[in-house]
């Protein structure tokens, strides 16, 4: 397990280059410089700039500065934010970003598995077809269409909670961390409930009745283990997901977080945060699809077992 | 099949009839055709139908809610909704087909080829699918949108480029199990050539699968077309796309909720019966729901 | 009054296609220290039967129409939920058939077995985890189970199938139960493995006077172990009787016909067998696998191999039927293949009349593939799900250019005459035969090329015991009219006997003895041919229990 965990991370390594190189390449290759908006300077005043953000060196001198930097864990200054670094402005967006995430990712955990294993122990009846229709409509309603609704019935009709905001006002919290983890509570729901119905159908829960367990700790300490793992493979890739949908929520909600830093630098042609940005979630989402292939891999002892090298 | 034929009396019934008659069966999944169907007409046939132009503004009017003239509305130019969902359900079903077939073409290529030769060639190909799915996908098309500028071409590409991995995953493991099926080696030991034995053999039965998938990725697709398109980053005006029309109607929802409403509903009902048809025709199609 | 006492049981599954009757009117009873087998061949609802005792069905589509099943007075079909728990836990165990899915694969042994002592419902036997750990050791060590303190904490995958069985059993006997229900508890070991779980079985049995229900498709294995047998067939009881009285007084027709499908004795064909030059060489033939798995993600990169085959040399005559048994994991479906050049061999060589076809590239090898075909074990796998009988058949003959369109329907119509199967079912597919009917068509690809040998991979191990006989005599008819020569693989000794000239016993990838078949019966030269032949369950009660007594 732990060779595997340390092998893993080295394979990482490069992967996260490729990730750095192409990003990189990407942004110098894009039609126009980083001040190309900005009609007005002169041309002695964007020399200066040029200069000062090494733009007037070779490409590969650029990027080996850059992979230095990044390595050191330094992502540079912003291009649109003269006197902010990259880091700061991550590190300004991070928290609420990281908070959104957590709350969303609970939300989807605790709603969908538990949706999902309430629909499969009775399959084919109203107990299964009522929380999976509800799945589909998650599914189907996508977040920039499910927040904005929701602020509109919540917020603006019933004036329950606030519209927008962060922490700013009590319950603001509630609506994007729904908003959010519905999409992949309804994808955790319907995933949690075909690995459910695999495992309930194995011979070695006929076995467990045969003992005479009850059905309630047949669920939970024979079914649930196995039936949860196509779960746990799954928070990485949603964890990329969520990441993704961060963005829209973040807008949506006008939340100051790193989603919505990383759209206004993206029309700002803010490069260098774009750069910065790009490598930190990716650097991200690769640990995160790391520690959940890990979990699963744990959870079976076989490939546990194998993972020690022991045979 | 052939004329001199003596006659045969009793007719089998293919897995693919069996399939169609379970799919028959399943009404959510015939609803979804349907919808989707019409769907597909009217986008075809918009130009002739839609009852007002694409751009033909009425600024006196400005925003109305829905009427007798405006079945659903007008936005705050006075434009006709109906007319600009119709346009924009164009251009968002052509994203949602083209780029499915750029996925869906990379990804059988590639899944067929690692999962027939094998070995080496398919442990490389296989890690290589591995290590892009560790990237964050999502970034890289923003970034692409926002270095190449928002080009429609670079979406087709950008979206397939995503959507194939699975779709690879999904052919190889389908033509590995064929591989080692007894019929196929049967089949190896009757002489046939790689190739006949890859179109008789191992396409009919890897299809099932293919079809299903290709089902669920057209929703997937047009969830990321409306996710850019929503962000600013996707389609540009003067082309409008259901994501798009969505993120107009969220800047004046509290005025003119109809703006938003209507094209969220046309882009849900339409994930609606992809999905509904999808999930049809995976039960339709798997083995273990059929007769034996 | 008998200790379980089931009298006129009805259960009937509710499908898609309409009402099956899997149980219709069944009766038995079964007292303690008895054995009661319970005997038929698949769909005959011998399990369901036992399933339904303790609610083990799924409901729907399973419903009990009638009947009652009174234990110790009780009903158990009418039982509330907690009372067949409490039977379940404490009073009637049951052992499944196949012991690699019927473990948990996430939970240690030791866990899965203590579970029945310390969360059962009746709340005064319930024990300490502590204690009940000590309990199962105990046990395990019972049933042959080798170092069981330290086994206990292992998980179901490090054991081998057999152990997995014993596991199985300890788990069933861990609260003493009265009654003992065996789902096919050896169908799914080897044959030497299964000897040794019987004496076990039988055993156990005698020493804790419990009674046992056992059901079996295989009267050779009910006729050592079962005092009262009951027949079973399409949902009814054929017969009931004494073993003694099923076996030597046969009343049902239905019996007879099980008793003579068993392959029993030697070869009654005439041998073909042409002593010239041998038709197949096979010299010094390795295939080696490599062992994929090796620790996760590179840990070690050494290449570890399997050695499928190693080492084998063999012939076959023109005309011979040549029986190759051993167990699983002998290597002699890989041998099979390798010689017919769709395994890739990686040392050694074969000749077919003379020619190296193992030196052939795949395009040489064309030609001879029309002369040497292979039948597969599974009927459902080796037929193309999508296409029909008649593509099916006709796909060799067009392929090798051995008719054309204006003959081809007529060829395929002789295939299929030949085969035994009706014209009319040309145009159907696989899924709308049954499995016998199913190895009828893939045996008639087989032969459509006219091949010179054949490669026979377990072709009847699939099959119910009469279908089974049909289908060895459809392929000795074959043999005989198309002159085939024939390499008949299988790991059941009986059907070897009954089709083979001569016999090969492989283990472990090599040969370990080799003669005509008769010979060899009576007198096996080596210890492991031995222990085989000895395993062998003989459809007779009285040399049966004698065999049994010995080993236990």
């Amino acid at each position: 397990m732990f060779r595997f965990a340390i092998t893993r991370l080295l394979q990482a390594v490069p992967v996260i280059l490729v990730v750095i190189s192409i990003t990189f390449l990407l942004v110098h290759a894009a039609p126009g410089g980083p001040f190309s908006a900005d009609k007005a300077v002169p041309p002695e005043v964007l020399k200066a700039l040029e200069a000062q953000y090494n733009l007037d060196q070779p490409l590969w001198q650029q990027y080996m500065g850059y992979l230095g930097d990044v390595v050191r864990g330094d992502f540079g200054p912003s291009f649109k934010y003269p006197g902010r670094s990259v880091n700061e402005l991550i590190a300004s967006g991070l928290p609420a970003t990281a908070e959104l995430a957590f709350y969303a990712m609970l939300v989807a955990l605790i709603i969908g598995a538990s949706a999902g294993v309430f629909a499969a122990m009775r399959p084919n009846t109203m107990q299964d077809y009522l929380p999976m229709s509800a799945a589909m409509i998650g599914i189907c309603m996508p977040s920039f269409l499910l927040g904005p609704l929701l602020v509109l019935i919540f917020g603006i009709h019933l004036e329950w909670v606030p519209v927008s905001g962060w922490g700013d006002a009590p319950g603001d919290k509630i609506l994007p961390a729904i908003t959010l983890g519905t999409g992949y509570a309804a994808y955790i729901a319907r995933l949690s409930r075909g690995g459910m119905l695999e495992i309930l159908s194995q011979d070695y829960i006929r076995t467990a009745r045969a003992k005479g367990l009850s059905e309630s700790l047949i669920i939970t300490k024979h079914a649930l283990r196995g039936g949860l793992i196509p779960v746990v493979a799954f928070l990485g890739p949603a964890f990329a997901g969520l990441v993704g949908g961060s963005f829209v929520v973040e807008t949506i909600f006008q939340i100051p977080g790193l989603g919505r830093f990383y759209v206004q630098a993206a029309f700002n042609r803010d490069y260098t945060m774009i750069l910065g940005t790009t490598i930190f979630f990716a650097t991200l989402i690769i640990v995160f699809n790391l520690i959940s292939d890990m979990i699963a891999i744990w959870l079976n002892p076989k490939l546990r077992q194998q993972g020690q090298g022991d045979n | 099949m052939d004329a001199s034929i003596e006659k045969i009396d009793e007719a089998g019934s293919s897995l693919w009839q069996d399939a169609w008659v379970k799919l028959r069966k399943n009404r959510l999944a015939i609803c979804g055709l349907v919808v989707l169907l019409l769907l597909g007409l009217v986008s075809l046939l918009t130009p002739w139908i839609a009852p007002y132009g694409y751009e033909e503004q009425n600024l006196i009017l400005g925003a109305s809610p829905p009427s007798a003239e405006h079945w659903l509305g007008t936005d705050i130019f006075g434009r006709d909704m109906l007319t600009r969902i119709m346009y924009g359900g164009r251009v968002s079903l052509t994203v949602g087909l083209i780029a499915t077939a750029v996925a869906l073409m990379i990804g059988v290529l590639w899944g067929a080829t690692a999962g027939f030769v094998g070995g080496r060639v398919d442990a490389v190909m296989m890690r290589l699918v591995d290590i892009l799915y560790a990237l964050p996908f999502m970034i890289f098309i923003v970034l692409l949108m926002v270095v190449f500028g928002r080009n429609i071409f670079l979406l087709f590409f950008a979206i397939g480029a995503v959507e194939w991995l699975t779709m690879a995953r999904i052919v190889r493991g389908q033509v590995m199990t064929l591989r080692k099926q007894e019929f196929v080696e049967a089949a190896y030991s009757l002489g046939l050539s790689q190739w006949t034995i890859i179109r008789r053999h191992i396409i009919p039965n890897t299809l099932g699968p293919v079809i299903v998938y290709t089902t669920l990725t057209i929703p997937s697709v047009m969830l990321l077309e409306a996710f850019l398109s929503f962000l600013g980053l996707g389609i540009q005006p003067p082309q409008s796309s259901w994501g798009l029309l969505i993120s107009y109607g969220v800047e004046t929802m509290e005025e003119f909720p109809w703006l938003l409403i209507f094209p969220g509903l046309t882009l849900s009902i339409t994930l609606f019966a992809l999905n509904f048809l999808g999930d049809g025709l995976r039960d339709a199609l798997d083995p273990r729901t059929s007769k034996d | 009054m008998a200790l379980l006492e089931v009298n006129g049981l009805k259960v009937h599954f509710h499908t898609r296609d309409g009402l099956v009757k899997a149980v219709d009117d069944v009766s038995f009873s079964v007292d303690c220290g008895e054995t009661l087998a319970i005997v038929g061949e698949s769909g005959s609802g011998k399990s369901v039967t036992c399933y339904s005792l303790l609610d083990l069905l799924p409901k729907p589509p399973a419903k009990i129409e009638g009947g009652s099943a009174l234990f110790d007075g009780v009903d158990l079909l009418t039982c509330d939920s907690t009372q067949m728990r409490s039977f379940r836990s404490n009073d009637i165990a049951m052992i499944f058939q196949d012991p690699m899915t019927s473990l948990n694969p996430f939970i240690t042994i030791g866990e899965q077995l203590i579970e029945p002592l310390i969360y059962n419902p009746d709340k005064s036997r319930a024990q300490t985890r502590s204690a009940a750990r000590l309990r199962a050791i105990e046990l395990l060590d019972e049933v042959g189970i080798i170092d069981p303190e330290k086994r206990f904490d292992c998980y179901p995958h490090e054991f081998s199938g057999g152990m997995r069985q014993r596991v199985m059993i300890a788990m069933a006997l861990i609260n003493e139960p009265r009654l003992l229900i065996c789902d096919e508890p050896t169908t799914a070991l080897d044959v030497t493995i299964q000897a040794q779980i019987l004496a076990l079985i039988k055993k156990l049995q005698q020493k804790r006077n419990v009674a046992v229900i056992f059901i079996s498709h295989d009267l050779g294995v009910v006729a050592g172990i079962a005092d009262n047998v009951i027949v079973m067939c399409e949902g009814t009881v054929r017969e009931t009787g004494d073993t003694e009285a099923i076996f030597y007084r046969t009343q049902n027709d239905y019996t007879k016909k099980l008793l003579a499908a068993i392959p029993e004795g030697a070869k009654v064909m005439p041998s073909r067998v042409q002593q010239d030059s041998p038709m197949i060489e096979v010299k010094n033939l390795k295939t080696y696998f490599r062992d994929y798995s090796k620790p996760l993600a590179g840990a070690r990169s050494e290449k570890r191999y399997i050695k499928a085959v190693d080492d084998v040399s063999l012939h076959i005559q023109r005309g011979e039927i040549l029986g190759l048994v051993g167990e699983s994991g002998s290597g002699k479906s890989t041998l099979g293949r390798s010689i017919l050049q769709l395994a890739p061999i990686t040392e050694g060589s074969v000749h077919f009349s003379g020619t190296e076809i193992s030196a052939l590239s795949r395009h040489q090898l064309i030609p001879w593939r029309r002369k040497m075909q292979m039948i597969f074990q599974d009927p459902y796998a080796s037929l193309n799900p999508r296409m029909t009988v008649y593509e099916t058949l006709a796909e060799p003959l067009l392929y090798h250019g051995l008719a054309n369109a204006k003959t081809i329907n007529h060829q395929v119509q002789l295939l299929m005459d030949d085969v035994g199967l009706a014209r009319a079912n040309l145009r159907k597919y696989p899924h709308e035969f049954s499995g016998g009917q199913r190895q009828r068509i893939a045996i008639g690809r087989a032969i459509a090329t006219k091949p010179e040998l054949i490669i026979a991979d377990e072709p009847v191990s699939a099959l119910d015991v009469t279908i089974q006989a049909q289908v060895l005599d459809l392929i000795l008819d074959l043999v005989e009219r198309h002159n085939l020569t024939m390499l008949f693989i299988s790991h059941d000794l009986s059907v070897v006997r009954y089709i083979s000239d001569r016999v090969i016993v492989m283990n472990k990838g090599v040969i370990i003895e080799t003669g005509e078949t008769e010979a060899l019966w009576a007198s096996p030269q080596q210890p492991y041919t031995q222990q085989l032949l000895e395993a062998i369950p003989l459809a007779d009660p009285k040399s049966e229990r004698a065999r049994l007594a010995s080993a236990s």
